[in-house]
């Protein structure tokens, strides 16, 4: 498309930077462990990240609105424990049913957290803060604190995520749906468009008559239901639901955002950069066994490189309005 | 208008007048509209429910003892105050006790003495706030999302050495901070520490310039620069503060608990800005008092020690904590919704005049 | 020549502690461009946001087509075919012409039901194309300049199919050329039929364009009539009520030692070579359009803002501020020009907000010290004649007037020696504005120094002892008070003086 061209050339020199960063990063870890590269190996990569994705997609939406959802890892907790325990009682219930009550789950959820923001006034922060606690006790309520492990779950429950098609994985599928359906959404849809339009300027954005109570309840279900099919696809992957489920999984879908350009103050970021984003951190959190890190290191690396990302954006940030101004300079 | 500009000034005096000769109903309104009031409604309700539940909530060891589980994020609750009050959020703070306690931890483990696993102690969170106040203020980044990242970046430390180990070894002499009393009474030496800190924190915000400084930072940042004051300053200052704090927190819990895991304090972070949003401080700054987050520290705490007693489990309580924290946000607002619409009216009242 | 298509009768509308209109009556016909003329603070801008829905009336009547109007929102008052172009253009940068255009009225394809970008670009296009602007559709907002993107709004406000479109001040930051073209999009509006309100208080451009006007003064309704049958003098007479002498009470005063002396200040994209001294006892004017700088400069000065280059002496000793607590530790005090925002905090009582420059040295070992604070605000509060119930009652409380008499209480407590006044008597009622004017001209006559940037110009003429001319960010003329004309000083703010050809 044209019409997003000039869109692009700005999240093109992100994209380009993280392309070059991937394969740097792929680079490196290739010398310490060949083998890494494989496309065996790249499939298990894409594959481990595909929920990353997903999940970063809905974070990106409210972070693109201004807002923030600390609650999306007990949001995935929870619709996954609720689908798995579904399918735990009633396995007669077809996966695909089942995977819609999980998703399901997750709209409620968001919606509740959108309602909050939108007509309550809180800000988001505080109330997915909230949530957060709210939803993970939930979860720990319906569970009575039990697992739902492998032999408890059907066959075609675990096909959700496991099966495949042309040789690539369903969960791989799974990702690309979603990243197609949202790089749609967010290009070239009225609603998506209006996101931009209430984070880079909310005055003018009411004034046209874009209603800020009305996006902010899209985002925020959005948020929730890629969180609910996040949380099937979870527990159908790793073959069990636990209490702990995706516990602070929401740094990393911020994470995936910030490094993929997304400004936290709102406003710009693009669909592409946010995978790129995700699967950077994907190949980071693959690539510490193979150079023998221990995993323990991935919060602590985790948190430097959300913030060297931030730190990245701001001065380049600060760089344009500089470069901007000097252009004003009659 | 105009009119009313003309008027002598005893005509505008009556405008107050208007307000204050409103009937006792208003004036009700008006107390029960007042935060800290509601709050220690609820204190003393909560109070009578506990003790009607359960035999053992209205005794005074049980009361003085229970403290021990709150005290910590009572004491990280006191510079939240100043950091929300001015318009700032810090959601590392849990991960700044998870670092500090590891410092100590580390200190224990090469052999120093108790005041030098203190002092560590101490320095590490204070170092680790101003690391935060560091890209907020001078970086000039938003809070939320330094903190975000320093969530995982202090506690992450503390993970990447640990591992799935834990420092156990601490001096026998150092368990008396977290543990200890106050002479031969039942008050336990983290509640006189609290007490102290409480007072101490609560002259600076409602007696110092420095107090007056984050009220008005927090009604508006800009207004207070345009002042002449330094907020840039003040806001590193506050986290600076915090740091110290969570330090303070992470020597009373490690010498409590006797041992140091990387998943120390996890979830307090949402705990104690509960307690200073329940408290009354609100979070688009600029209002709020001491008093108010003390009673929302007693309320939250003998709530969680009276659901004990009736064998309600923690996660109850945590689904608690988490609405409470909704609420907390959503009741303000109600309550400033009355009010606001009563100074409309008195407003209009003098307009018209 | 035409029907009546907008009818405002009887319009009143309250704010609490102020009442912005009172009984206006507007006609406004098709096919025909409506001067709505008042000074500022005499009720355009209500009576605008009324119209679009920003505020709804307290009573009276708007009448669209004979039949009430009744809209909530923007976005009502866009269906019913009223469109505003504001005078801070409200933009999304980050997004393409096109997109800033159809925001919030996508067209939606009928048979997919999607959005339609094809034809949205290619409608956005004809549009541009047939103002004649040199614009691409796709370019993303934030690449264009002030005069474009002031374009997009028109094209904007068009593709509404407005019927009635208002345009607030249009050319206060346009250059002479870009007036030109606005003026011919205008008339092409004009003769489509459709009802233009063009707020403005330049007359030449009044004359140029506008068919009737409507006068308001201290929000109300003064008097209408045919443009070509009036004059600049009748208008400026009914605009201001008074001849300017009556209404500044500037006192004879000599001018003192230079105070201050700004050298070639400059700040990367907003100001450049900027010098000019300041003398005790001296108010020296600047005037301006919106944007041109003027208060930039006065935030560099207090160190608000930091500056790229100059140097700024106090008393001829180089001196560098960096904050604002340094400029106030020189004696200087700085009003600024948004009162809610920058000047007042409004949950603080006046009390509190007349001591906060001061609370360092008014405490006692950091500690806030309540009696030196009264007699502070006692003293200072009833200097400014500020009225309200007490003290401690907070700011929010006020109405705007008593709000600025609490800024200057506060800076004037400091005891200044060089008082900056941004704006002092926007938005303020007309007793506060000549308490405002009577209080600076006796400051300065007890030897203080004042820099007084304001965008009405009988203040700036009428107040100061010179006067400073700024366009886009840099000094345009200098006139003594005997020497300036509302004339001449335009001219040299739109940046039409001769010899000063500049980028013209």
């Amino acid at each position: 498309m044209i019409r997003l061209q000039s869109l692009r050339k700005i999240t093109q020199r992100r994209d380009t930077s993280l392309i070059i960063l991937i394969v740097l990063l792929l680079a490196v870890v290739t010398m310490r462990a060949p083998g890494f590269v494989s496309a065996d190996n790249i499939q298990r990569i894409v594959n481990d990240t595909s929920i990353l994705v997903m999940v970063s997609l809905g974070q990106f939406f409210v972070i693109l609105a201004g807002g923030i959802d600390l609650s999306v890892g007990s949001v995935i907790g929870l619709s996954g424990m609720a689908a798995a325990m579904t399918n735990q009682y009633y396995p007669g219930i077809p996966a695909v049913v089942v995977l819609l009550i999980g998703v399901g789950v997750g709209l409620v959820l968001g919606l509740i957290n959108g309602v909050v923001v939108a007509y309550g006034k809180v800000p988001a922060i505080i109330t997915t803060l909230g949530t957060l606690s709210i939803y993970r006790g939930l979860t720990f309520v319906l569970s009575k604190g039990q697992w739902v492990t492998a032999h408890e779950m059907t066959d075609s429950y675990m096909r959700l995520p496991h099966g495949n098609l042309f040789g690539i994985s369903n969960l791989i599928w799974w990702g690309v749906l979603v990243s197609v359906l949202m790089f749609y959404f967010s290009g070239y849809t009225r609603r998506g468009r209006e996101i931009y339009a209430i984070g880079g300027n909310k005055v003018a954005a009411k004034f046209v008559g874009v209603s800020e109570q009305k996006i902010y309840m899209i985002i925020f279900t959005l948020s929730g239901m890629l969180g609910g099919l996040a949380g099937v696809l979870w527990t159908s992957r790793y073959a069990a639901a636990v209490n702990e489920t995706a516990s602070g999984f929401e740094l990393q879908t911020v994470a995936a955002c910030v490094i993929g350009g997304v400004s936290i103050a709102g406003g710009s970021g693009a669909v592409p950069g946010v995978i790129l984003g995700a699967l950077f951190l994907g190949i980071i959190n693959n690539a510490l066994p193979v150079i023998n890190l221990s995993p323990f290191y991935q919060l602590f690396i985790q948190g430097a490189i959300v913030l060297g990302a931030m730190l990245i954006n701001t001065v380049s940030e600060r760089r344009r309005e500089q470069e901007l101004l000097k252009g004003r300079q009659r | 208008m105009q009119q009313a500009d003309r008027q002598p000034k005893q005509e505008l005096v009556n405008i107050s007048r208007l307000i204050d000769e409103n009937s006792l109903k208003e004036k009700l309104i008006l107390l029960f509209t007042k935060w800290e009031v509601l709050l220690g409604i609820l204190l003393v309700f909560e109070f009578i429910l506990f003790s009607n539940l359960s035999p053992y909530f209205l005794d005074y060891f049980n009361l003085m003892n229970s403290t021990f589980n709150f005290m910590e994020k009572a004491i990280m609750a006191l510079p939240m105050i100043y950091i929300i009050m001015s318009g700032d959020i810090d959601i590392s703070i849990a991960s700044i006790i998870a670092l500090s306690s590891f410092a100590m931890g580390y200190a224990a483990s090469m052999g120093m003495d108790v005041a030098g696993i203190i002092l560590i102690g101490l320095a590490a969170g204070t170092l680790a706030g101003m690391f935060n106040g560091f890209f907020v203020t001078i970086l000039k980044m938003p809070a939320i999302a330094v903190t975000l990242a320093t969530q995982s970046l202090f506690r992450g430390v503390s993970q990447a050495v640990l591992g799935d180990q834990a420092y156990t070894e601490y001096p026998k002499s150092m368990a008396f901070l977290g543990q200890g009393y106050v002479g031969d009474t039942l008050i336990p030496f983290e509640l006189v520490i609290f007490l102290f800190l409480a007072a101490v924190m609560g002259f600076i915000l409602h007696k110092t310039r420095y107090g007056r400084k984050l009220y008005a930072i927090g009604s508006s940042r800009e207004a207070a620069r345009f002042a002449g004051i330094n907020v840039s300053r003040i806001r590193f200052i506050n986290f600076t503060l915090m740091g110290l704090f969570c330090g303070i927190a992470a020597v009373l819990l490690t010498s409590r608990i006797g041992s140091t895991r990387p998943n120390i304090a996890l979830g307090w972070d949402m705990e104690v800005i509960t307690l200073v949003v329940l408290g009354g401080v609100s979070i688009s700054g600029g209002k709020g008092n001491l008093f108010g987050v003390i009673m929302a520290i007693f309320l939250l705490g003998y709530l969680k020690f009276g659901m004990g007693l009736i064998n309600l489990s923690a996660k109850v309580m945590v689904i608690t904590t988490g609405l409470l924290l909704v609420i907390a946000v959503l009741l303000p607002g109600f309550l400033d919704g009355v009010k606001a619409r009563r100074k409309l009216k008195s407003q209009q009242m003098a307009s018209t005049l | 020549m035409s029907e009546t298509i907008l009818e405002i009768k009887q319009l009143t509308k309250y704010f609490p502690g102020i009442k912005a209109l009172d009984g206006v009556h507007l006609t406004v016909r098709t096919g025909e461009v409506h001067a709505l003329i008042g000074e500022n603070g005499a009720g355009k801008s209500t009576l605008v946001k009324i119209l679009t829905g920003v505020y709804t009336l307290t009573s009276g009547e708007v009448l669209l087509d004979g039949k009430p109007l009744v809209c909530r929102n923007a976005l009502e008052a866009q269906a019913c075919g009223i469109a505003a172009i504001h005078q801070e253009a409200s933009m999304f940068p980050e997004l393409s012409v096109t997109e800033n255009i159809y925001m919030g009225h996508h067209i939606i394809h009928p048979k997919t039901k999607r959005v339609d970008w094809a034809t949205m670009r290619k409608e956005t296009q004809t549009l541009l194309d047939s103002l004649e602007l040199e614009i691409d559709c796709n370019t993303l907002v934030k690449n264009l300049g002030v005069a474009q993107r002031h374009m997009v709004e028109i094209a904007k406000a068009l593709s509404l199919n407005a019927r009635i479109v208002i345009m607030d001040e249009p050319t206060s930051a346009l250059s002479l050329r870009e007036v030109e073209d606005l003026y011919k999009i205008v008339r092409k509006l004009k003769d489509d039929g459709k009802a233009i309100i063009f707020i403005s208080h330049k007359f030449d451009e009044i004359f140029e364009i506008c068919d009737y006007f409507t006068i308001l003064r201290d929000g109300r309704y003064i008097g209408e009539g045919l443009v070509k049958e009036s004059s600049v003098d009748a208008m400026v007479n009914m605009m201001v009520g008074r001849s300017l002498d009556q209404m500044y009470p500037k006192k004879e005063v000599k001018i003192g030692r230079p105070v201050l002396e700004v050298q070639q200040l400059a700040q990367t994209g907003y100001f450049q070579d900027v010098s000019f001294t300041l003398h005790a006892g001296e108010i020296l004017g600047f005037f301006g359009l919106i944007g041109a700088g003027r208060s930039e400069v006065m935030r560099t000065l207090f160190g608000i803002d930091s500056r790229s280059h100059g140097t700024v002496l106090l008393d001829g000793k180089e001196i560098h501020i960096r904050k604002p607590s340094e400029a106030m530790g020189y004696g200087i005090a700085f009003v600024p020009e948004d009162r809610q925002s920058q000047g007042v905090i409004l949950e603080m009582s006046i009390a509190k907000n007349i001591t906060l420059p001061q609370i360092d040295a008014l405490s006692r070992y950091g500690i806030t010290h309540k009696k030196r604070e009264l007699e502070v605000t006692e003293t200072f509060g009833e200097k400014m004649e500020i009225r309200a119930a007490g003290w401690h009652v907070d700011a929010d409380t006020l109405s705007g007037g008593n709000q600025q008499k609490v800024v200057l209480a506060k800076w004037i407590a400091t005891n200044p020696r060089i008082l900056i006044l941004d704006e002092p008597t926007k938005g303020i009622d007309v007793a506060t504005k000549a308490a405002v004017h009577q209080f600076v001209s006796e400051m300065a006559a007890e030897g203080m120094a004042v820099l007084l940037i304001s965008s009405e110009l009988p203040e700036v003429l009428g107040m100061s002892d010179r006067i400073i001319v700024m366009h886009e960010g840099a000094l345009t003329a200098e006139f003594s008070r005997d020497e300036a004309t509302s004339d001449s000083v335009i001219k040299a703010a739109t940046g039409h003086t001769a010899g000063n050809g500049g980028e013209q």
